[in-house]
């Protein structure tokens, strides 16, 4: 009843004997992010888009600004024109940016609590990526990823501003040579992107932490287990204490160490809110990280355990 | 070589205990078949294996610890889990790439030619696909990665019979060499038997038979008794009885009961028994117990 397998002749064996290739460290980081990019096209969409829509709407203004100035209702002078348009570039950053963190917020809180729920984390434990490199690809979305991306977006957004703008006002009366001298785009953006990097890539790394600790966890609704412990800690302390230290702390987390990282600061001597000390000494910033570094290696040990769901 | 060793495995969830202090060994170029009712801790077991599953005794797979080692581990160890795992969203393009890019032995040529025989698209997504198709899909990204130990936990469940078959035969044909270790659990015994090099079964966390295929033709034999010889049959003690179209098929184990095999071929037509009427036998015997309902 029992049969041998099918015999196999000797020289496929040793044709099989191929020399493994070498896989480094950090090629499968970069396969294990775009593994991430493949499954959350949001992660790029979402600002796009909110990009797109921006400059709709920009579009409109400047028709409508157009024709304003062209019949006298709203004459712009140079330095009102400045204003507007500092305003509006800001704005088209600030847009952007904000859709990029709530993406990074949602994209965290599932990124290891979706693996769980569809059972897919079996597929991607039977490959040689080991737990660390999963969560640190999962954690460079929200802390590099993200900021780059919406770097790039922004600036797009902001050139594609100008150019509209110069041809729709062109004609108009309106000084075009002003317009591309206010834009100071390298400035601008050389502040932009060290706050994308310093704020959202390491002040903001303990509460991204935070969130893929809670995903790594979670036995059900990660969003509520995210948000209601920092609720009732703020609860039990206020009838307890009668203070709030800790709802200063998550307020000063989120709002940042103060104005001089914010990239509207842009000052008369705004190189100076470049000089990285500035900011590396600002209390609190080496803390976070500590604590984020807390919170990913107990995400890391959570997913070797967790099972699906 | 010891691809598989394990001494004392124990693993409880709660006070359910899934694997009740097992040893197993298998070698190199063995194909184990791991068989057990539901709840008798094949999953578990094959989860220590992998590095799935905390446990508690010693194992060791191509000398390593799977729990401490997972992912070195899974360079010479492929596996496809006791449910269909590959994500919805990704194309199957994507999924060759992503699995090139990690896995230093890979094959991706051979991943292709492997999803050339079948309908599968490179552009479709794996949602797309049928179940059948998709266990193929994995199956050609399995077999196309050069490793040492390959284990499948239930891998044709909910598939047709083409495409069970279809699985056995690549599995076989394009991927066996004797350098190679397969394990398998499953409950579809009868299409799998002839593949087997070894055979075990486990029930409620323990294994209660563990022989090679040879061994299981020496050692057990199956008499179909005409009514009129039952009750001289039954004097020779079987392991097992049971009737068939008005004869009575009593099994025998020989290294419990040597009985003498010319007495028996005078009581009627002798066989070696299927897998499927032996794990019967085996696990019926079993001090009855209400089975537990674990993983």
């Amino acid at each position: 009843m029992s049969t041998q397998p099918n015999a196999v002749p000797e020289s496929s064996l040793q044709a099989k004997e191929i020399a493994p290739r070498v896989v480094s460290p950090a090629q499968i980081l970069y396969w294990s992010i775009r593994r991430e990019l493949w499954e959350n096209p949001s992660i790029y969409m979402a600002p796009l888009i909110a990009g797109v829509i921006f400059l709709f709407g920009f579009f409109l203004s400047m028709i409508s600004l157009r024709h304003h100035h062209m019949h006298g209702a709203l004459p712009l002078d140079a330095a009102h024109g400045h204003d507007v348009f500092a305003s509006r570039y800001e704005f088209a950053g600030a847009l952007i940016m904000g859709t990029a963190l709530i993406v990074g917020i949602f994209y965290s809180l599932d990124a290891l609590y979706g693996e769980r729920r569809d059972r897919t984390i079996f597929f991607w434990k039977s490959l040689p990526v080991s737990d660390l490199m999963t969560v640190l690809s999962k954690l460079a979305i929200p802390l590099v990823v993200l900021p780059l991306l919406s770097f790039a977006i922004t600036i797009a957004t902001q050139f594609v501003m100008l150019l509209l703008s110069s041809v729709i006002l062109s004609g108009s009366g309106v000084n075009i040579g002003d317009l591309w001298r206010d834009a100071s785009f390298l400035h601008v953006s050389l502040v932009l992107l060290y706050h994308l990097l310093t704020v959202h890539g390491l002040w903001y790394a303990p509460i991204y932490g935070w969130l893929l600790l809670v995903s790594a966890w979670a036995p059900r609704a990660p969003f509520l287990f995210a948000f209601l412990p920092p609720f009732v800690i703020y609860g039990v302390e206020k009838l307890a204490f009668n203070t709030s230290y800790f709802l200063n702390l998550i307020q000063n987390r989120l709002l940042g160490p103060g104005n001089a990282m914010a990239p509207h600061a842009v000052a008369p001597d705004f190189m100076a809110t470049l000089i990285p000390h500035h900011f590396f000494d600002t209390p609190g910033l080496w803390a976070g990280v500590a604590v984020a570094a807390v919170f990913i290696l107990g995400a890391v040990r959570l997913r070797r355990n967790q099972g699906p769901i | 070589m010891t691809v598989i060793e394990a001494r004392g495995l124990r693993k409880a969830f709660g006070t359910n205990i899934a694997l009740d202090g097992i040893d197993l060994r298998v070698e190199q170029g063995r194909i184990l078949g791991l068989i057990g009712p539901n709840g008798a801790g094949k999953t578990t077991a094959l989860n220590a294996i992998l590095g799935l599953t905390p446990y508690q005794g010693e194992l060791k797979v191509l000398g390593r610890d799977p729990w401490s080692e997972r992912n070195q581990l899974m360079t010479d160890v492929c596996f496809i889990a006791d449910v269909a795992v590959l994500p919805r969203w990704i194309r199957v393009s994507q999924a060759l790439e992503y699995v090139a890019g990690v896995h230093p032995r890979f094959d991706r040529a051979k991943a292709e030619s492997f999803l050339a025989k079948t309908t599968i698209r490179p552009h479709s997504k794996v949602k797309e696909l049928s179940k059948g198709m998709v266990v193929q899909l994995h199956l050609a990204v399995v077999l196309s990665i050069d490793a040492k130990l390959l284990v499948l936990d239930e891998p044709t469940l909910g598939l047709d019979i083409i495409y069970r078959k279809q699985f056995y035969d690549s599995l076989l044909n394009d991927y066996y060499d004797r350098n190679r270790t397969i394990v398998v659990s499953t409950h579809q015994v009868e299409e799998l038997e002839h593949i087997f090099t070894d055979l075990m079964f486990i029930d409620r966390g323990r294994i209660v038979l563990s022989c090679s295929m040879e061994e299981i033709e020496s050692r057990y034999l199956e008499v179909a008794v005409k009514p009129d010889q039952a009750t001289a049959a039954r004097t020779l003690k079987p392991m097992h009885e049971r009737q068939i179209l008005g004869r009575s098929i009593l099994l025998f184990d020989l290294t419990l009961n040597p009985v003498d095999r010319q007495q028996l071929t005078s009581l009627g037509e002798v066989h070696t028994p299927s897998i499927a009427d032996l794990f019967v036998a085996v696990i019926g015997n079993q001090p009855a117990k209400a089975q537990g309902a674990s993983r």
